[in-house]
């Protein structure tokens, strides 16, 4: 069988060194009535060759598309560095660097991580990594309450759902009131913010660029959390930083993102990768491990996981956060990327980013009853408002092969289209998009 | 050694990765967006040819230990071998391109994947229902304890106690705590099972649930679970098992059988699917029928031989990952079920625990085993008899980097002085377990014939001992910080 090292003949050598003579006299302190008998309803053992065909069919089954999904999840260019660097098995099967001395390449990567992540962010500090945008926003809501102890949390209307749902999930037994603003369209109604205070508040939370692509006025919102004194936490677009204003600019205490974009495949939704970055008044409160630099007992430049007393392993029922296992190969492939598109290549990024967004907004904006959905300025994606449902318009355009974007019929808005566009798509795909979704529109109508 | 950061490679104007120019319009920046919202300058982020980068991240990664080099025996992280046919059919594009928001008739061999592995996982464990979402291990726990808020709660019950015993893994407790449980430790008898007595004195209306590792952080057998099942059903509290050690368990015992109502499975652990230097993981639930109907959503279901993504579960906890999990793991922990078959679980169960015990028997020649009871695929040795001349358990790890070999967990679990606690797993040869426990004998000799070599320990690694007191005392952990 795969896998073993041993045969048979060693099987029985080594359990007459144990001093036993069959395998069963080493489980005999397992109760009879609770033991298993039967034999496993599994498919029976594959060849390499075997499970190749097996598993390429279920491949083959899946369909791809020139995508104008996001929504959380981006097909950016992965530069072929990345992959050939994190498919080397020193990093891949290695573990957690409990022994620094030969941990040192993750640990290296992993302060370089950190470190190209605050300087993205503008923050103070950032962790070794959390799984994914997600549950890293529902860690962050848990740490800024705990430093407010107040138990009101605020959150902008548009944010994305998914992420939201996962704060509910997290705090569902923690006596925290989730409030959402009213949808007032698809930007924040900053006007609202005052009424919606009250001193039990403690937290804000905003996504910039929203979940609807469109940016939020940062500055009339980060003034707010200042005079109101709440913590600010903002879910960013780590690709929009390469021209944006940072969540160090607008103050933000805690800055979380869905770092996928950054050198990592779509994979059906993951293994992605949460960026958790924070000021450093928050770091000895922060969940996840920190990689820190240090010397060793001949004054040599090393590193070593650093404040672990915040951790489970550590500190159990008094941790920061249960999480011990994390996301280190999609954190290493976020730093690879880093480091390879460097200050000019993240910028890059970001413009042809925004440039191509832009073409097609207005190619699609010039189809009859077609409009975007906010007059709000947008980075990479966009909400576009439909004269007829989204989901015709989607059907139509998967025939020729495109996938126009996200329906978003789930958010209350049938007839609303998220549309996003990375650097990979070629002007020919954007001209085939507005050319099909205006035929769509003029069919269905 | 290699001792350059990535920071100080960079020099102004190299480049790293040559992007297309645009083939739209090139309007500028500040024409599509408003001034206020761009950056005044740009990130700093390192400039380095792409060679170079290449480069640095090889010469960094030759500093790590890993499984593809040499023995890692970690106890409780199952660090067995990764099969590379695991890498090349997740690294498929059919796998890979997939957006999680495409429409469900476009992913038909994803979602039948993940059904498949579904339905594998509860045929293994012996349970009703499962979720794949959780991303690890620990967020495993968090959501099988939300489900057992969720069956209290619904019952019109409220009880705030996760009974923990003293070996567990510090995520047992940090996952009650972060699930809005506080906890209650069970002390462990001289044999290392649950001191029932002491279970007994602390289980009343206010305990939920009793979370145990079997077999526990010891690698023994907790042979008392029908007892500890009937003592949790006087007060209607549930049974989590933490499946961390499920190795040890294949074809000989199933959870669900055993009574347990709720565990979760670390497929980085059992599964096969590679660590990645502290993750990714995978972490998937799998219940009973008391729990099925509040798993997170959504839940992949079968109709027509057509597969579905199920948000419809009324009662459920939510949702605990943004997407379904950790997909790709999900892909080698299916390519590792199908090679290992329906007759290989129970082989992996029996090699892991011949290997431990085999180790076990070798070691204890010079070292004091923690527990007198039969070993599961791990143990736990103590270096008491070694400190009391000289090396601390720590020092005989340290030394063992010197034989090219990983130390095993030290210090934990908790309850054993000087806690070496080791697992071969079922991967490995004797030749390589003779060769450890060669090592380990060694250095016992050299704690009386050599003391120096081994509490100066290290020799031969790319650092020695690291100073991780100074660490704390001057946080270092963000390159341009320190420079400002």
């Amino acid at each position: 069988m795969a896998y073993l090292s041993n045969s048979d003949k060693d099987f029985a050598e080594m359990l007459h060194t144990i001093g036993v003579d069959r395998f069963e006299d080493l489980i005999e302190n397992i109760p009879r009535e609770i033991r298993f008998s039967g034999a496993f309803n599994l498919p029976e053992a594959e060849s390499e060759l075997g499970v190749s065909n097996v598993v390429g069919e279920l491949a083959d089954e899946n369909r791809t598309f020139v995508s104008f999904l996001g929504g959380g999840a981006y097909d950016h260019y992965v530069p072929a560095v990345v992959n050939a660097l994190i498919s080397r098995p020193e990093f891949y099967t290695s573990y957690t660097p409990y022994q620094p001395e030969v941990s040192q390449g993750n640990l290296q990567a992993m302060y370089e991580f950190q470190s190209m992540v605050c300087e993205l962010t503008g923050m103070d500090v950032t962790n070794a990594s959390m799984y994914e945008g997600g549950s890293a926003l529902a860690e962050a809501v848990l740490l800024g309450a705990q430093q407010t102890r107040k138990n009101k949390i605020l959150f902008a209307s548009t944010i994305n759902r998914r992420y939201r749902e996962v704060v509910e999930t997290y705090t569902a037994n923690m006596g925290f009131q989730l409030i959402t603003m009213p949808r007032a369209g698809f930007t924040v109604n900053t006007g609202e913010l005052e009424s919606l205070y009250d001193d039990q508040t403690g937290v804000f939370v905003v996504q910039h660029p929203n979940y609807f692509g469109f940016l939020e006025d940062m500055e009339a919102i980060s003034a707010f959390c200042r005079d109101k004194n709440l913590i600010l936490i903002e879910v960013y677009d780590p690709i929009s930083l390469g021209i944006l204003k940072t969540p160090g600019d607008y103050a933000a205490h805690i800055a979380i993102a869905e770092g996928q974009s950054l050198g990592n495949a779509q994979n059906f939704g993951g293994p992605y990768v949460g960026l958790f970055s924070a000021t450093e008044k928050l770091v000895r409160k922060m969940p996840g491990r920190l990689s820190g630099m240090t010397v060793d007992s001949e004054g040599r430049r090393g590193f070593v996981l650093t404040l672990q007393t915040r951790e489970q392993h550590i500190r159990r029922e008094k941790a920061t956060s249960n999480i011990c296992t994390n996301s280190g190969l999609m954190a290493l492939a976020a730093g690879i990327y880093l480091a390879l598109l460097g200050k000019q290549g993240l910028q890059k990024v970001a413009d042809l980013c925004l440039q191509k967004a832009h073409y097609l907004a207005d190619r699609l904006c010039a189809i009859e009853g077609v409009s975007l959905a906010s007059n709000a300025p947008y980075f990479k994606e966009f909400t576009l408002k439909l004269p007829v449902p989204a989901k015709s318009v989607i059907d139509y355009a998967m025939k020729k092969g495109l996938l126009p974007g996200i329906d978003l019929s789930g958010e209350g808005y049938p007839d609303h289209l998220l549309v996003a566009v990375t650097e990979k798509r070629t002007r020919q795909e954007l001209d085939a998009l507005a050319e099909t979704v205006g035929e769509a529109v003029r069919l269905v109508r | 050694m290699y001792r350059k950061l990535i920071f100080e490679l960079s020099k102004e104007g190299r480049v790293g990765h040559v992007l297309p120019d645009a083939d739209v319009p090139a309007s500028s920046r500040e024409e599509l967006i408003p001034q206020n919202f761009l950056r005044s300058h740009p990130a700093e982020l390192p400039q380095v040819p792409e060679n170079e980068v290449v480069r640095h991240f090889t010469d960094l990664s030759v500093l790590n230990h890993h499984v593809d080099k040499s023995f890692y025996p970690l106890g409780s992280c199952t660090m067995k071998y990764n099969p590379k046919i695991n890498e090349k059919l997740a690294g498929l594009s059919g796998f890979t391109d997939l957006h999680p928001a495409q429409p469900e008739e476009t992913v038909q061999g994803a979602l039948r994947l993940m059904f498949e592995l579904q339905e594998y996982l509860k045929e293994l464990t012996g349970f009703q229902g499962i979720t794949l979402q959780p991303a690890a291990g620990a967020q495993g726990e968090m959501t099988g304890l939300l489900l057992i808020r969720k069956y209290h709660r619904l019952k019109g019950r409220n009880p705030k106690t996760i009974l923990v015993p003293d070996s567990a893994h510090g995520t047992n407790p940090a996952s009650a705590v972060i699930s809005g449980f506080q906890i209650k430790t069970v002390r462990s008898t001289p044999a290392g099972l649950v001191d029932l007595d002491d279970l007994k004195s602390k289980l009343d209306e206010d305990t939920a649930g009793f979370m145990l590792t079997n077999p526990s952080t010891l690698g023994i057998f907790e042979s008392q679970v029908s007892e500890i099942r009937r003592l949790m059903d006087q007060v209607d509290a549930l049974m989590y098992m933490d499946g961390a050690n499920m190795n040890a368990l294949f074809g000989i015992v199933r959870p669900g059988d055993m009574g347990f109502d709720v565990m979760h499975l670390n497929l980085h652990k059992s599964f096969s699917t590679p660590h990645g230097g502290g993750g990714p993981g995978s972490g998937p639930v799998a219940v009973n029928n008391k729990l099925k109907n509040y798993l997170p959503v959504p839940i992949v279901v079968k109709e027509d031989n057509r597969f579905f993504l199920n948000y419809d579960l009324p009662d459920t906890v939510g949702r605990v990952h943004s997407f379904y999990g950790n997909f790709a793991l999900l892909v080698r922990a299916y390519v590792y079920i199908r090679m290992i078959g329906k007759e290989g679980f129970r082989k992996i169960a029996e090699h892991s625990i011949v290997n431990a015990n085999y180790l076990k028997k070798r070691l204890s020649e010079a070292y004091e085993i923690g527990f007198d009871a039969p070993s599961m695929h791990e143990f736990v040795l103590s270096a008491e008899n070694q400190k009391k001349r000289g090396a601390k358990a720590l020092d005989i790890a340290k030394r063992l980097l010197d034989f090219g070999l990983h130390p095993p967990t030290v210090y934990f679990p908790l309850i054993v002085k000087e806690a070496m606690m080791i697992e071969p797993t079922e991967t490995e040869s004797r030749e390589m377990l003779d060769a450890f426990a060669e090592a380990m004998l060694q250095i016992d000799k050299e704690i009386d014939e050599n003391p120096d070599i081994v509490l100066n320990a290290p020799h031969t690694t790319p650092v020695k001992r690291l100073d991780e007191a100074g660490a704390v005392r001057n946080l270092d952990v963000n390159y341009y910080k320190r420079t400002d």
